[in-house]
């Protein structure tokens, strides 16, 4: 045991970590107040209440449901085999989740809308398109593309952590495809299974921007939506703050369900694709896996390639010259950027607090710390923002105070993330060199630049891009506070989705697609030439 | 000059008793089997644990109230010695400055170190890029530019090849008598300890049973537990 009490450097991450839980609670402590001479047993009887809680329930199944069946053959497919291209698909298939929503949306309208690739082939054999892509199939289409590249990109890792031996001793063994994958390959897939459908259903359940887009009117639509409609076009507030509340005792519910289901299977394997040993290849299975890979090639790439292919077009230069979009792009830079920043510096702060006790055994106490500062996985974005705009009405005019709001729950939004891919890598560091540390008295700030940041940078780099990207495609923040004056990009392309100016919105899609892409991308290269280093510098 | 006087510590319902003095400039092997109290004995010293009673004395002063850093001594550990991702100089030079701000003299010192232990040609290099023995003797030359009385060895040496481990040894011995330093080693190898060592510590079931001169290091010792410790060891 080192010593048990709290040290210094836990101090700034603990008061973080309850920082944020006093914040979170204001809001909901405002709804709380708004809506305490509503009862919430008004929801159980209000038929309208009944419909949307059913339906937010029933989407989210559903989308979970085929998200999970699908991944199951696609990544066995990729799994075994190697092909042109295949690194490029893996690639895509990891940008999906990250994607901003209204850029997949627009790609999926550029396939599957009423004037989409498909209803313009139907059309040339002049046949009407026999789908609508508005209502319950779109969600459930976009849920789709967001979250089975998702799935399957888990169970890849799954997959590619099967020890090489146990492929040859199956061969050995003579088992084969079907008997291979249910002794061999299925248990690697089902450990991956609850956790993944339950983060999975999570998404779907608080999705906001999909429905926002896709819903068609009151018949599909969800709580998230609902209350974003009760605030900002009924300002019946007693509503909003009712449903903010619903929403989040189901999110309790289904956080402690999933919680108690899904134990987190720990991988270490780094997920490289392993030539796996596959000597039995028939022309039927390699027909099934080319069924399953075209699927889903076919799924991710057609939207992302029509965002490219019809984001150049003749209306670039009348959106380049719009001061609306060079204002909406600047709010999206610096609200991305200083949320990127501040999730990023609040996890390292609550990790350098949660590891001093992982050092010496005290893992619960840890987890706790951890847990208050994701509280906002259960208190979804929009009902943070809810709270705080009834909570800010009172002291001040809200469009001064609309871009600090923004940058807040952008940053809490990306916490959870940020916290989950630093905690790993910050533990093993302070494993490895806290003893060093202390018997050098390399502390405080030498220590946070020396060991640390020299160590980390890449990881925090990486974290930083991703909450930087979450952030600079979402809607549910700025949803509720942004107006003709203070817009995003995100909030300028649904608004010229919603006036049907295609054409510039292609546009829009485009820079939007580069931003969060292109994010992604060029923190990847800078670290490609050093990553020899670093592999190096893990053997020793 | 080292005084553990009635020094108690509990750990997982292990009871841990010391009561031990080391002598200045003796070399010390600390000897026992796994799990006895070897490292235990080392970290107190270190303080990187508390005694629960008793005291620690360096030099006639207790040192429980004082910081791993603040104690008059410096360690090498059995593995992660370097930062993995600071090459060799910033390594070394960390012993001078915990921020490395190194002025004029703190670089001759660090020069005479690398010289000290033949690393000087391998400063701009990370650890990745040097072998085992080198990486210890990088971490052995910032022992020596941190300038403190005592130096302890917690097997730091045990991956290396056995002509390789007594050379280092050996090579260890030579420089701590030049400079005065006392010498505390963790070692699993009996022959280490009686290649270098001029006394030893034989810890056993949380007890330092057995505190003698090396020469008494025999099957012939008076205590029943360490012969039968020697001649479990020597018939490997």
């Amino acid at each position: 045991m080192i010593i048990k009490q709290i040290k210094k450097v836990q101090i700034p991450g603990l008061l973080l970590s309850l920082g944020i839980f006093v914040f979170v609670s204001m809001a909901v402590g405002t709804l709380l107040t708004h809506s305490s001479d509503l009862d919430i047993s008004v929801v159980w009887s209000d038929p309208y209440y009944q419909h949307i809680t059913k339906f937010s329930l029933y989407q989210a199944f559903l989308s979970t449901l085929l998200s999970v069946l699908l991944a199951i053959p696609i990544s066995h497919a990729l799994s075994r085999r190697s092909f042109w291209g295949k690194s490029f698909l893996l690639k895509l298939l990891a940008t999906t989740l990250v994607l901003p929503v209204l850029v997949a949306v627009f790609g999926l309208l550029a396939i599957y809308g009423n004037s989409g690739l498909i209803a313009n082939l139907f059309a040339y054999f002049e046949m009407k398109l026999p789908f609508s892509i508005f209502g319950l199939n779109g969600i459930l289409l976009a849920h789709v593309f967001f979250n089975l590249p998702f799935a399957c990109r888990l169970f890849l890792q799954g997959l590619s952590s099967i020890p090489e031996q146990q492929h040859q001793l199956a061969s050995h063994l003579g088992l084969k495809h079907w008997n291979k994958f249910r002794f061999v390959e299925w248990p690697y897939i089902a450990g991956q299974i609850p956790h993944t459908a339950g983060l999975i259903f999570m998404l779907c359940f608080t999705s906001f921007a999909t429905v926002m887009a896709l819903g068609g009117g009151p018949k599909s639509t969800t709580i998230e939506l609902a209350i974003y409609q009760a605030i900002k076009f009924d300002f019946d507030l007693q509503a909003g703050a009712l449903l903010a509340l619903w929403q989040i005792c189901l999110c309790a519910i289904l956080a402690i369900l999933i919680q108690k289901v899904a134990r987190p299977a720990l991988l270490t394997t780094n997920f490289q694709g392993i030539d796996n040993t596959f000597p039995h290849d028939t022309l039927l299975s390699k027909c099934w896996d080319l069924f399953w890979i075209a699927m889903i090639t076919l799924l991710v790439v057609p939207p992302l390639a029509m965002v490219v292919f019809s984001g150049i077009n003749h209306k670039l230069w009348m959106v380049f010259n719009d001061l609306g979009f060079w204002m909406a792009f600047k709010n999206s830079i610096v609200i991305a950027a200083f949320a990127g920043m501040i999730a990023v510096i609040f996890a390292f702060f609550i990790l350098l607090a949660s590891r001093q006790w992982r050092l010496v055994g005290l893992n619960n106490r840890a987890d706790k710390v951890e847990m208050l500062a994701t509280i906002i996985l259960v208190t979804p974005g929009l009902v943070i923002s809810t709270g705080l705009f009834l909570l800010l009405r009172e002291f001040s005019s809200l469009s001064s105070l609309s871009l600090y709001i923004v940058i807040a729950v952008n940053a809490l939004m990306a916490l959870p993330f940020t916290l989950k891919s630093l905690a790993v890598p910050m533990l093993q560091n302070a494993q490895k060199y806290e003893l060093l540390c202390n018997s050098l008295g390399i502390f405080s700030l030498h220590r946070i630049y020396w060991v640390e940041w020299k160590s980390l940078k890449r990881p925090i780099l990486q974290a930083m891009s991703l909450s930087f990207v979450l952030s600079i495609g979402d809607l549910s923040a700025i949803a509720l506070f942004g107006s003709h004056s203070f817009s995003t990009l995100p909030l300028y392309l649904f608004q010229l989705l919603g006036s049907y100016q295609l054409e510039s919105a292609a546009v829009v899609s485009l820079v939007l697609l580069l931003l969060s892409v292109g994010t992604f991308m060029v923190i990847e290269s800078l670290f490609k030439e050093t990553q020899p280093h670093i592999k190096r510098a893990k053997h020793d | 000059m080292i005084d553990f006087s009635q020094v108690q510590y509990h750990y997982h319902q292990q009871n841990f008793t010391f009561d031990l003095q080391v002598e200045e400039g003796s070399i010390v092997a600390i000897l026992g089997p796994s799990g006895a109290g070897k490292s235990t004995l080392l970290n107190l010293l270190t303080g990187f644990i508390t005694p629960s009673k008793g005291d620690i004395k360096i030099h006639g002063k207790s040192v429980l109230n004082r910081a791993p850093h603040q104690r008059p001594l410096s360690i090498l550990f059995q593995n992660n010695n370097l930062f993995s991702h600071l090459s060799a100089f910033d390594n070394i030079g960390l012993g001078l400055h915990p921020g490395l701000k190194l002025n004029e003299k703190h670089k001759r010192r660090l020069q005479t170190a690398a010289l000290q232990v033949g690393v000087e040609d391998l400063l701009d290099r990370l650890p990745s890029q040097l072998s085992g023995g080198e990486q210890q003797r990088v971490a052995l030359a910032r022992c020596f530019v941190q300038h403190k009385p005592i130096l302890l060895l917690d097997e730091p040496f045990s991956a290396l090849d056995p002509v390789l481990r007594v050379s280092m040894l050996e090579h260890v011995k030579s420089l701590a008598d030049s400079e005065g330093v006392t010498i505390l080693m963790v070692t699993h190898h009996i022959g280490d300890a009686r290649a270098v060592a001029s006394d030893f510590i034989f810890v056993d079931q949380g007890k330092a049973l057995a505190v003698d001169n090396i020469a008494n290091l025999t099957t012939q010792h008076a205590n029943k537990r360490l012969r039968y410790f020697l001649s479990a060891e020597e018939n490997q």
